[in-house]
């Protein structure tokens, strides 16, 4: 299956990510291919926030595991792709 | 886990532990006790010419008992030596002064614990029902070996 980037789900996750950036980190830096943690300077307690923001705005429900295996843009839009279609 | 354990459980010791009695515990929050004796020696230097218990000592105290003995409580039993806990936010509000000999009551309120991460709303009040502080604080709950 392709597996397509969504621009508009792109653009809301980068929403979500812009509140939780350091103030040292420009919005610009945001890229797919960003390691939330080692290139984006976020900690992991935000990226929790990140999570509980994603489960909000695209009303899916994140495991553990799932949480283990985000650790790029590319992989939380993969996430939110794979959680969407298994709700449909 | 009985409140006891949970004391026990705690990766504190004096000078730096700041709960005498844990009055409830269950998996929405928490309630404990604790009593800033005059002897603690930051009280000869907070200030020099009066003493009252810094802020930032209210705030452990508020994290101690509101945010680190529930985390040790959801973790059911498999908090150990190895648990690693990591205070990541406070945001907190001071009303009242507490003096030496004061006792301070700190009550909790569960907002999650997900993904490790605990965040609670704590207030503190004094002996007298007032409240003295309030706050939300937030903290990491990792057992070694999870990621």
């Amino acid at each position: 299956m392709e597996l397509l980037m969504d621009e508009s789900r792109y653009e809301k996750l980068r929403e979500i990510i812009k509140i939780y950036l350091p103030e040292d980190v420009s919005v610009d830096a945001i890229s797919s291919e960003s390691h939330f943690i080692n290139e984006l300077n976020i900690n992991s307690a935000n990226l929790v926030d990140i999570v509980l923001d994603v489960e909000d705005a695209f009303d899916i429900i994140l495991e553990n595991e799932d949480m283990d295996q985000m650790q790029t843009v590319s992989d939380a839009l993969q996430i939110i792709e794979t959680k969407i279609s298994d709700k449909a | 886990m009985t409140t006891n354990e949970i004391i026990a459980a705690l990766p504190y010791a004096k000078p730096f532990l700041f709960v005498d009695d844990l009055l409830e515990v269950n998996a929405d929050g928490t309630k404990g006790k604790y009593t800033f004796r005059e002897d603690l020696d930051f009280f000869r230097g907070h200030f020099k010419d009066y003493a009252v218990t810094p802020g930032v000592l209210l705030t452990e105290c508020c994290a101690q008992i509101g945010l680190v003995c529930l985390g040790i409580f959801l973790l059911d039993g498999k908090a150990s030596a190895q648990t690693k806990i990591a205070l990541t936010s406070t945001a907190m509000e001071y009303y009242l002064p507490v003096v030496p000999n004061e006792q301070v009551t700190v009550t909790s309120e569960k907002e999650y614990f997900r993904f490790h991460k605990l965040k609670c709303k704590v207030k503190m009040h004094n002996s007298e029902g007032e409240l003295v502080c309030k706050g939300v604080i937030s903290g990491m709950f990792k057992n070694e070996g999870n990621a």
